[in-house]
């Protein structure tokens, strides 16, 4: 490496690589500080990949947390600007069935109106009208601004702007211990979770991005944080049952958001606590399922028929400030904690609390306490500048769709990287044979995301391009991404192992549910893999934790 | 309509068992609901690769009395599984296949990822070698046609250089194949072997001659001879070395050719196939399956004095799992499945899974149960059966061949 990370004296370090830590690399970067990005594994690996992918229009908190419903808001206006091409404004539904009554409704459409959110109370037939999957007996509507944005998408647009404005970014590198200098900390002691290698990296501010991870990180610091971990399960249908998010219209509960995002629809979530060492292997219990279908058919029934490709759970980064054990009723505020003050510990700043929602305005704040460290004034310009994909205003996009007329696979390519779908080489037969069919990935955008993207296995390969995330959960496209990241890393071995622990991966996403058509599809998969290709575990190594890719 | 035999569903077993009763002279109808599972077949048939948790080579047949009671060889036993499957190389003769193999001795084939697997038959211009032998070739060509993508030269390479094979590795193309890459969906292997005969054939090996220059043999992808051996006879004529072919991820070129080959086997000999149709329902009379009803031909029933089923497993849709049970959705036959659905799985992937062994139930002779009574005139044969992984042990043609011929015999007596 000509300009080797870990030589440089950085002015900040953020730690994490979800939606909030790449956002702050952005930020941070774009206000001209020197700045690394550090994740322990691949971006999007932890809450920030499994959620709903749910733009809140802020409703949902309306009558419960009025904060964070303004702030949702003022962020659902600002990232309908800035990230396009990672959002689909599908508007959003609240419905009130007979056994919700329609006290809340009433309630809700006040609150909502008071927060600065556009409510629009629908006549029931109407609600119908619009959106046909609904359940036919929903006795009240109401029509809010919500909206679906695609987290892996989100998360590297600002890994992109942040390296685009000079950041250093570094994946698959965990960070084992501070550098302390007195009572500061000047850097990070970091192990590679590719080759084991040990190093430093040194910087003036650290800043902790880490979600639910972030615990565990501050008391390698020495600092008690006191977070706690609240899982939460959803279900992947295998297309759109809706077209608009569909809510309960009561208190916040289980399985009482569905949401349609790009080829698929989201229901979830329930809420669980859980121990903190349980945080990196999480899997959805049987009860889980039935519970997230059993409410979830209220909501539309059409679930019911609906194959269900997989199942996964996330852990809500929640900052401990009572005991309930639901961990709903705190408020998802940011939490932006200046440890010199609170704990003595300088150059250290923890940002957490939030939600994915409120990613930007999480990096502004840690941002600007970074700054007053730094002694830097400088202006956040995050709210207008748009992120690299999402140059295109709507306006450009129609206009030129009337001249160009695009592929299936380019227009798919173009949903995922915006305007910088340019860069996909398209002009050869060669690039646009597609990998995989489900998703309509290329060969181009294969080799796009391996370049550029930070790509060094199959699950990375599957966060940036949706590879593998159709229907068939990777089956034909497996080896065929295989292969092709084996040619730019030139270790077959690794590129089998990988291939093995990509299949095992997807499994863990598809026991939880595996009847119907789900069923069917592994065994399939079994029968591919194990039998026609002879993958065979004694002679490759399957990486046994799946979530830790 | 009335018939002799009615064999439900046109897989391997079923087209192998109709075959045999109509050439016994039965009147024979095949039901075939969809395409064969054969279609993503990798060009062998195993018998058995694996048993005590080891590789089988010698004596694959000596293996079969260490197996559980219930597994489908045992019911049929040695003698007759040995009697029935020296049969099969015969019957692929007559359908126009080449094979190589013995009953004796494993073989090893080589798979698309590189890996060297036990195997009973293999078609004759497949990767076939010797278990415990060198390799026979010092150097390789491994070539690949431009822009596909289903052939894995670095791994064959990994799997063969492992070996002492040394490999080179080169893609080619022909003009006639460009038409194919106008579509970003058509490069597979069944597509390119409609377009790589007569002298496309002949450009190719022109092709493949200047890359391949000093190797021992060429290994390339199949994608030749869907319909017939011809372009690879072809291929041959033309080529300065050897070529083997390995198999690729699906549809595959010798899956379809092969079950092709055994449907026009089953036609010749004046048996009737009657694809794209499946079975709604059986009318039973005293223990005995009278006649069935199908989706295509409504009320008019299809009569017959014998019937197989052979509609697979969950892939096959011969087995059907809900959230709340799994069940035979032809006639609800009888299965050997124990606990709810967290029972039907294991977590790990790549360990034995419990649902890759249920099926249906079924006495010594292969006869189902319906409702604890044995259907008398009733045969379930190969995925459909019950008590055995053929992932695991590498058992899977052998048993579906082994109990397709067991239940014509017993029918055709």
């Amino acid at each position: 490496m000509k300009d080797d990370p870990h030589t440089k004296e950085y002015d900040v370090i953020v730690i994490g690589g979800g939606a909030t830590g790449a956002g702050t690399a952005r930020d941070c970067a774009m206000r001209g500080l020197k700045t690394i990005l550090i994740e322990r594994l691949d971006f999007t690996a932890g809450a920030t990949g499994r959620n709903h992918g749910l733009l809140h229009s802020g409703a949902r908190y309306a009558h419960t947390d009025p904060e964070s419903a303004a702030e949702c808001i003022k962020e659902n206006i600002i990232l309908k600007k800035i990230a396009r091409h990672c959002i689909e404004e599908t508007g959003g539904l609240f419905v009130s069935l007979p056994e919700d009554g329609l006290d809340y409704h009433q309630a809700f459409i006040a609150d909502c109106l008071k927060a600065g959110i556009p409510a629009e109370e629908l006549d029931p037939a109407e609600a119908l009208r619009i959106e046909p999957s609904v359940n036919p007996d929903l006795i009240g509507a109401v029509k809010v601004p919500d909206g679906s944005v695609d987290p892996f998408r989100l998360t590297t647009a600002n890994v992109i702007a942040a390296r685009m404005n000079g950041a250093d970014i570094l994946t698959y590198q965990e960070v084992t211990g501070f550098i302390k200098s007195g009572s500061r900390i000047v850097g990070v002691t970091l192990r590679s979770h590719r080759d084991g290698h040990e190093r430093e990296v040194h910087g003036k501010v650290i800043i902790n991005a880490a979600g639910i991870w972030g615990h565990r990180l501050a008391e390698l610091a020495g600092i008690r944080l006191n977070m706690y971990p609240a899982k939460g399960s959803l279900l992947i249908f295998g297309h759109r049952i809706n077209k608009m998010v569909l809510n309960r219209c009561r208190k916040p509960g289980d399985a009482d958001i569905l949401v349609p995002g790009d080829t698929i629809c989201v229901i979830g979530t329930t809420s669980t606590r859980i121990p903190y060492d349980r945080i990196d292997d999480m899997e959805v219990t049987p009860e889980e399922v039935d519970l997230l279908l059993r409410e979830g058919v209220k909501l539309s029934p059409a679930m019911a028929w609906t194959r269900i490709l997989r199942a996964y759970a996330g852990v809500r980064p929640l900052v401990a400030s009572d005991d309930d054990p639901t961990g709903r009723s705190i408020s998802r505020g940011i939490v932006c904690i200046d440890h010199a003050k609170r704990d003595g510990v300088e150059g250290f700043i923890t940002i957490t609390g939030g939600k994915l929602m409120t990613y930007r305005l999480m990096a502004e704040e840690a941002t600007d306490m970074a700054c007053r460290k730094l002694g830097v004034n400088k202006e956040c310009h995050t709210a207008e500048i748009p992120l690299p994909g999402s140059e295109e205003t709507a306006d450009d996009k129609k206009r030129r769709s009337h001249i160009i007329e695009l592929s299936t696979e380019q227009k798919a390519a173009e949903e995922r990287h915006g305007s910088l779908t340019g860069k996909i080489v398209s002009d050869d037969d060669a690039a646009d044979a597609l990998v995989c069919e489900c998703e309509q990935v290329s060969v181009g955008e294969v080799n796009y995301a391996i370049d550029e993207l930070h790509v060094h296995n199959l699950v990375n390969l599957r966060r940036r391009t949706r590879l593998g995330m159709g229907t068939c959960q990777g089956e034909l496209c497996a080896c065929r991404g295989a292969g092709l990241l084996e040619r730019h890393d030139k270790c077959t071995q690794r590129s089998l192992d990988d291939l093995a622990s990509f299949l095992d991966e997807r499994w863990h996403g598809m026991y939880p549910v595996c009847w119907g058509e789900t069923l069917v599809e592994i065994q399939f998969t079994s029968w591919l893999y194990e039998g026609v290709c002879g993958l065979d575990t004694s002679e490759v190594k399957v990486n046994d934790n799946p979530t830790q890719h | 309509m009335k018939f002799d035999t009615i064999i439900i569903g046109g897989g391997l077993s079923g087209l192998v068992s109709a075959i045999e009763c109509a050439r016994a002279g039965h009147k024979t109808a095949v039901i075939s609901a969809g395409q064969s599972a054969l279609h993503f077949w990798s060009g062998s048939f195993e018998l058995l690769g694996h048993a005590d948790g080891k590789t089988v080579i010698d004596n694959p047949l000596g293996h079969i009395d260490r197996l559980a009671e219930t597994h489908p060889y045992r019911k049929i036993g040695y003698e007759r599984v040995s009697q029935l499957l020296s049969r099969v190389p015969e019957i692929l003769s007559d359908a126009g296949l080449k094979a190589v193999g013995s009953l004796e001795r494993n073989h090893l084939r080589l798979t698309p990822l590189g890996f060297l697997k036990p195997a009973w038959i293999t078609l004759g211009d497949y990767v076939a070698l010797e278990a415990g032998s060198p390799l026979p070739w010092k150097k390789v060509a491994l070539v690949n046609i431009y822009s596909y993508l289903d052939f894995y030269p670095r791994f064959l390479a990994h799997g063969l250089e492992k070996k002492g094979v040394e490999c080179t590795m080169a893609s080619v193309n022909i003009p006639e194949l460009d038409i194919l890459r106008k579509s970003t969906t058509e490069m597979r292997a069944t597509n390119m072997s409609r377009f790589l005969t007569d002298t496309a054939v002949d450009k190719l090996a022109a092709e493949i001659n200047k890359v391949a220059k000093g190797a021992d043999a060429v290994i390339m992808p199949a994608v030749l001879g869907i319909y017939n051996d011809t372009p690879v006879e072809r291929l041959r004529n033309k080529l300065d070395l050897p070529v083997w072919f390995v198999p690729t991820t699906p549809a595959s070129v010798p899956g379809v050719r092969c079950q092709l080959s055994l449907r026009d086997l089953f036609i010749r000999l004046g048996g009737e196939f009657i694809p794209g149709d499946s079975v709604r329902k059986g009318v039973f009379e005293k223990n005995r399956l009278r006649r069935v009803y199908t989706t295509n031909l409504g009320d008019m029933p299809l009569d017959a004095e014998h019937f197989i089923i052979s509609t697979g497993s969950f892939f096959g849709h011969g087995l059907i799992a809900d959230m709340e049970r799994i069940y035979e959705p032809v006639f609800g036959l009888d299965l050997n499945i124990s606990g709810g659905r967290t029972e039907w799985y294991n977590k790990d992937f790549y360990a034995s899974q419990p649902y890759m062994t249920y099926g249906v139930t079924t006495d010594e002779n292969l006869r189902p149960t319906l409702h604890g009574d044995i259907v008398e005139n009733l045969y379930a044969t190969g995925a459909l059966l019950s008590g055995f992984n053929a992932l695991k042990e590498g058992s899977g043609a052998g048993i579906t061949l082994a109990t397709a011929l067991h239940a014509a015999s017993k029918i055709t007596g």
